[in-house]
């Protein structure tokens, strides 16, 4: 080799190793805490199909392309899919879950602020992809 | 050796020729036709989404199908044959061996592209370059989306020819006076890009089988309705194609490094750590598939391995980057064209790896996962890190091919509108993605900062493919008519050119 010490680049290692245990260390706590549901979150049924969002309460109301919730209450999603693979997207409260025929994904939320939200599928699903869009509603309690 | 353009042959001894440097020209002339081709529609995409509702492309099925083609063209049609061209230009010459370990193989791994790229264009399918069943099984038109499995298919096997035959060549072809350790890093990125095809492929080839076979109605491996599962097929592929994505950029990273020192006048700061970063990249290359699945309903243990499998290739790019800072620090450097594009690409293989690590940390995945974000997180890789380091490359081996000079104002040119296109087109959809919107969506809802920042980023795509119109034109008019050039040293850095450059006719 051309004779040079190498004690930068190992710094320079040490250094991006450190960074990537401080990023993962962060991201593996934050996501604990995400996924831990709360006790008695309402169930929320929802079906993808092409192209559009069915919501099923736990009363058993059923709503399509909206969804209207309470602020202040935990809600968990349970996703499923009729046809082919969507993804329930709720971007204002990061939710993300992907919708796939044979089984059922959980995601859960609880509103804080009322509102709408854009509901979305943002996983191709073929023709009407771009539009399978809903709204959400959060609404103050009704007690 | 080459020179093609002084020395007239007709095209068929080209054609019908094994030697090394025929295949390679023919791997360049038709990895750049189909880079034209899949750009083309990357223009059309970008020009559809300037503004919510339907602009030039008529229906969303439209839409679906150039997307698709544009993103099988650009990775499978462009990235991969163009590294097999200088593979092939180069390889056996860093090695000291006449030719590749098997000439008439090699011959017959390029043939396969044009078949296959005849399918994927004729068939023009429209289920993305990802076919995820049970959309690819049950919903997706045919024949597109056969002849796109076929296509595919044809691919695969040509990749794994490919590969065989540089390993071979790397390893038993060598000059017996060379250690391995002595073999140029280039050489060394298609060693370790080659063992990595050889492992991955076989697996997304198989899955290929089971969802041809699904679709024709005989099996449900991945068919809920038949009993079978899609997330096993989302396994197969990204088994296959998360180490993919380090066959693409390995070899990227090669041609830096013939380039880096070359116009720095200085050598590489550290060639073991070059090697060991390779060697390394190609290993914990196969411990991050997963990553792209965490939305699937992933467990948390899961997501946890796969989320330390993926930062675990973190520092293996990392230290590249290093060495190519440190062979630049304090040299005196020449900025021709090749190393403008160099240092760019470099600057780009940063900031992708920088959107990386946020896409790897799990609760940020879930903000960024299929939006535009990632659409430019990618795209930094196979556009500004990739693309650029192959054109740098280009311009590098220009005089090598054709004996003449490339215009290097227009180069330089070229390279400022690029980097410009590529920064506005790519850094702004990272930001669109932060704002939610979806990938692989003909149309979008008027939504002021949605529309603002696809209108940046089509306007940036422009001013890409005004620079390719440049690129085109330059490389069109000085293979025939630029300057001859100076072949000790074409590039004026002092020393003598790297390749041996004695006219010597193909011999087969």
């Amino acid at each position: 080799m051309s004779g040079h010490s190498n004690w930068p680049e190992w710094i320079y290692v040490g250094v991006v190793i450190a960074l990537m245990v401080w990023v993962g260390a962060e991201a593996w706590e934050a996501e604990r805490l995400v996924e831990h549901v709360p006790e008695g979150a309402e169930i929320i049924k929802v079906t993808g199909q092409q192209w559009f969002w069915t919501f099923e309460h736990e009363d058993g109301t059923k709503e399509i392309g909206e969804l209207h919730v309470e602020k202040g209450k935990a809600y968990k999603f349970e996703i499923h899919s009729k046809d082919v693979n969507h993804s329930f997207n709720i971007h204002d409260y990061v939710i993300l879950m992907d919708a796939i025929p044979g089984r059922v994904n959980t995601v859960w939320f609880a509103p804080t602020d009322v509102g709408e939200h854009d509901i979305q599928c943002r996983e191709y699903c073929g023709l009407i992809h771009y539009n399978m869009r809903g709204t959400l509603y959060v609404e103050e309690p009704s007690s | 050796m080459v020179l093609e353009l002084q020395k007239p042959r007709p095209i068929w001894q080209i054609m019908f020729s094994t030697h090394h440097t025929d295949v390679g020209l023919l791997y360049l002339i038709s990895s750049l036709g189909f880079l034209f081709l899949g750009g083309a529609l990357a223009l059309a995409i970008r020009a559809e989404l300037f503004l919510p509702g339907a602009q030039i492309i008529g229906d969303a099925m439209t839409f679906n199908r150039i997307f698709t083609v544009h993103g099988t063209t650009l990775i499978f049609l462009f990235i991969i044959p163009f590294a097999s061209s200088v593979g092939n230009y180069f390889v056996p010459i860093m090695v000291r061996y006449k030719d590749m370990a098997y000439p008439k193989l090699n011959a017959i791994a390029f043939w396969m592209i044009p078949p296959a790229g005849a399918l994927i264009w004729l068939g023009f399918a429209d289920f993305t370059w990802y076919a995820t069943p049970p959309y690819s099984i049950i919903s997706a038109p045919g024949p597109a989306a056969d002849m796109w499995i076929f296509g595919l298919k044809i691919l695969g096997i040509s990749s794994v020819l490919g590969a065989i035959n540089f390993i071979v060549t790397i390893l038993k072809c060598k000059h017996p006076d060379m250690s391995i350790g002595q073999v140029p890093l280039l050489a060394w990125s298609f060693l370790s890009s080659s063992l990595i095809i050889l492992v991955a492929i076989p697996t997304f080839a198989a899955a290929l089988l089971m969802l041809l076979t699904d679709r024709l109605g005989v099996s449900g491996f991945f068919n809920p309705a038949m009993g079978g599962d899609p997330i096993a097929y989302a396994h197969l592929f990204w088994f296959t194609f998360h180490p993919e994505v380090y066959v693409l950029v390995i070899p990227a990273i090669g041609m830096m490094y013939e380039i880096i020192p070359r116009f720095s006048r200085k050598p590489i700061y550290s060639f073991n750590s070059g090697i060991f970063a390779f060697v390394l990249l190609s290993i914990v290359g196969f411990s991050s598939w997963a990553h792209h699945m965490y939305a699937t309903g992933m467990s948390f243990t899961e997501k946890t391995v796969f989320m330390v499998g993926t930062l675990a290739a973190v520092p293996a790019s990392a230290m590249h980057v290093f060495n190519f800072i440190a062979t630049m620090w304090n040299s005196r450097i020449k900025f021709s064209t090749p190393m403008m594009w160099a240092v760019g690409g470099i600057a780009l293989f940063f900031s992708a790896g920088a959107g990386g690590v946020a896409n790897a940390a799990m609760p940020l995945d879930f903000s960024t996962h299929d939006t535009y974000w990632v659409v430019g997180h990618f795209h930094l890789f196979v556009m500004g890190t990739i693309a650029f380091g192959s054109i740098a490359f280009l311009y590098y081996m220009f005089p090598y091919v054709t004996g003449r000079m490339y215009n290097e104002t227009m180069g330089k040119i070229h390279f400022v509108m690029s980097f410009i296109g590529t920064v506005l087109v790519f850094f702004t959809q990272h930001v669109l993605g932060l704002y939610g919107m979806p990938r692989r969506i003909f149309d979008y809802p008027p939504i002021p900062e949605w529309i603002a920042m696809n209108q940046i980023a089509s306007v940036g795509a422009m001013i890409i493919g005004v620079s390719m119109a440049i690129f085109l034109a330059n490389m069109i008019y000085s293979s025939g008519k630029g300057q001859l050039a100076n072949t000790e040293d074409p590039f004026g850095v002092g020393g003598k050119y790297y390749y041996p450059f004695e006219a010597k006719n193909p011999s087969h």
